[in-house]
């Protein structure tokens, strides 16, 4: 087991805590960078779609993992990214400056959205952020000059400096490189006075503002950087879906996302990651489990959202802290063993925060 | 100059009025003590003063400044630290990072400066972790600072709580049962805490307790209310001595 010595104040707000996270996130880096020249097309456009739902999960996991607001809306944030980037990519916009202004779209219009709900907490909130996805969906739905409607709208190909981006690996190293900037500025939040203050509005909003943090403000910000992280990740998502229509973007999808970042361990970096690796895989699986069951089981209508829905409330009574949190203990079973106690992480229990009234 | 003084407070919850008509006015590098039985109205007119509750009638003055209309997040910018009588940290954090919390009003970075993470914001955090370590070596919590809150035990939570409310420097500190759920030694240290602050630190206090014993030993003055209204108010002893006092705590004697 390795036991760090502290000699600076730096070391605890470094990127990288000591030279073996170096050597692992270094092998990581390299595995991705060099997989498109091992896999099969298949299995990178599936990749890509990972890292565009671990996109979203960083969004999502800003306000519902840091701040306590539990969103079931978010599908509304990666709609109004994937349409304002078909949008504005089909009048004439640069990819690049398209895919800002649909960050920025997210960005402002998730910060729109919380000025009325910042008082609320709880279930209260979840059901108003449910009302705004529902509302965004209907707009997409009749707004037809702009998102063409029921109709659809199809997607330009991505066009970077007259570099066209046809191929799946093109696009790969696309969503790869959205996914590093994004996990970039959420580490940097969160080790920053801002992520600290989402932390302190999440555990006790009492004390918080009796810190001095201003409550309505810091709900703001953490919602709008959500809605930019998540408008980005829906307009990579445009792109692989090449023809938008508003019932891509319904209720379903925001379960997914929540799921993500439940699944993966709420409150954690990791967990978002680990939450779209899963999210991503699961509809494979199931879609290979459904040769092998039988027919009257394996066609039953509307089998994936009642899995996705099992295995939420699985995870959430026997590991709270998600994928994630097992990580963690297998990780500790390994450093310690054959030391490794089973109560270790008893005391540590989490929950979703927001439960609590003041 | 008073240095803090309260002018008339009332407060009513519906019909119910649960201060009625305090006024008390603290001197600087005192420590004041607010005491009473329970139901009193103690913690609610700590809650008014640190603006979570809006006061009905009257008027509320620290450092010549009128605090009665400033939002809650605003108090703390004035020098008013508090803690909590049921202790509310944030338990799924460090320690350090609770002190860090404590720090936030002097943190003035942007938040996209803080998204990039530049050298200003790194600087800036260096600078206050330094200033939370001088208050880690003041309590004696070294030995728990990178310890999740949820696995401390209470007397240790007590006097993080206590370390954030210093952290954020500053002039007057109410404590809200520091005592409370202590054992005899911790009360102890936190009576020398308390007088530590009012003399090393130069910190003003006002302070709820019921443990009698520590209010006769850190206090310079004490107020007595009942029911929201003030029974008595002087020296620990004098009230200690007073009849309406005694008569709130232990009733009235029959043939009086």
């Amino acid at each position: 087991m390795r036991i760090i010595f502290k000699t600076s104040y730096l070391q605890d707000i470094k990127l990288f805590k000591h030279s073996g996270y170096f050597f692992w996130y270094g092998i990581l880096l390299a595995t991705v960078l060099a997989a498109p020249a091992v896999l099969d097309e298949f299995y990178i456009g599936e990749m890509a779609f990972i890292y565009i739902y671990a996109i979203a999960g960083l969004g999502l996991m800003i306000p519902v993992g840091f701040t306590g607001l539990p969103s079931l809306g978010h599908a509304a944030f990666m709609a109004i990214g994937a349409y304002a980037h078909g949008y504005f990519l089909s009048k004439g916009f640069p990819f690049i400056i398209s895919i800002a202004l649909a960050g920025l779209m997210g960005f402002s219009i998730g910060a729109l959205i919380t000025i009325p709900l910042k008082r609320m907490t709880g279930i209260y909130f979840a059901i108003a952020s449910l009302a705004f996805a529902i509302i965004v969906e209907e707009i997409i739905a009749h707004w037809k000059s702009v998102t063409g409607g029921l109709g659809g709208m199809s997607v330009d190909m991505p066009v970077i400096f007259g570099f066209e981006l046809e191929s799946t690996w093109h696009f790969y190293f696309l969503c790869l490189a959205v996914l590093l900037a994004v996990l970039y500025c959420t580490i940097n939040l969160i080790r920053s006075p801002s992520g600290r203050a989402f932390v302190a509005i999440r555990d006790s909003e009492i004390s918080a503002e009796s810190m001095g943090i201003n409550l309505s403000i810091y709900k703001i910000k953490s919602f709008a950087i959500s809605g930019c992280f998540t408008g980005l990740a829906g307009a990579l998502f445009a792109h692989r879906l090449y023809f938008l229509t508003p019932d891509t973007f319904n209720f379903l999808l925001s379960i997914q996302l929540l799921m993500m970042v439940v699944v993966g361990g709420l409150g954690t970096i990791h967990g978002a990651i680990f939450g779209a690796i899963f999210v991503g895989l699961l509809p494979q699986a199931i879609a290979i489990a459904k040769d092998y069951l039988p027919p009257s089981i394996g066609e039953f209508p509307g089998m994936e959202p009642g899995l996705f829905g099992i295995i939420m409330v699985l995870f959430i009574i026997f590991e709270p802290m998600g994928l994630y949190g097992r990580w963690l203990k297998l990780k500790l079973y390994l450093q310690m063993f054959p030391l490794y106690r089973k109560a270790t992480f008893k005391r540590q229990k989490t929950y979703l925060k927001t439960e609590r009234v003041q | 100059m008073t240095f803090f003084k309260t002018e008339n407070i009332s407060i009513d919850f519906g019909g119910i009025r649960a201060v009625n008509d305090v006024s008390f006015e603290v001197e600087k590098g005192t420590i004041f003590t607010i005491v009473g039985p329970n139901g009193a109205g103690k913690t609610t007119i700590f809650n008014i003063i640190s603006r979570i509750y809006n006061l009905t009638e009257g008027r509320i003055t620290f450092e010549e400044k009128d605090i009665t209309h400033l939002p809650a997040h605003q108090v703390v910018n004035l020098g008013i630290a508090r803690t909590f009588q049921n202790i509310e940290l944030f338990d799924h954090a460090t320690v350090l990072h609770n002190l860090l919390i404590g720090r936030h009003i002097y943190c003035r970075s942007t938040f996209f400066s803080d998204l990039l993470f530049l050298p200003s914001v790194k600087r800036m955090e260096l600078k206050h972790r330094r200033i939370v370590e001088d208050v880690i070596d003041f309590l004696d919590l070294q030995h728990y600072r990178d310890q999740l809150i949820q696995n401390l035990p209470y007397g240790v939570r007590k006097v993080v709580e206590l370390g954030r409310a210093l952290c954020t420097e500053p002039k007057l500190l109410l404590l809200d049962e520091p005592a409370s759920g202590l054992n005899v030694d911790e009360t102890e240290d936190m009576s020398f805490w308390i007088d530590d602050i009012k003399k090393l630190l130069d910190i003003t206090v006002i302070m709820v307790e019921h443990n009698m014993n520590l209010v006769s030993q850190v206090s310079d003055h004490v107020l007595a209310i009942n029911y929201g209204e003030v029974l008595a108010q002087g020296s620990p002893g004098e009230v200690q001595g007073n009849s309406d006092v005694i008569k709130a705590y232990l009733g009235e004697e029959k043939d009086a």
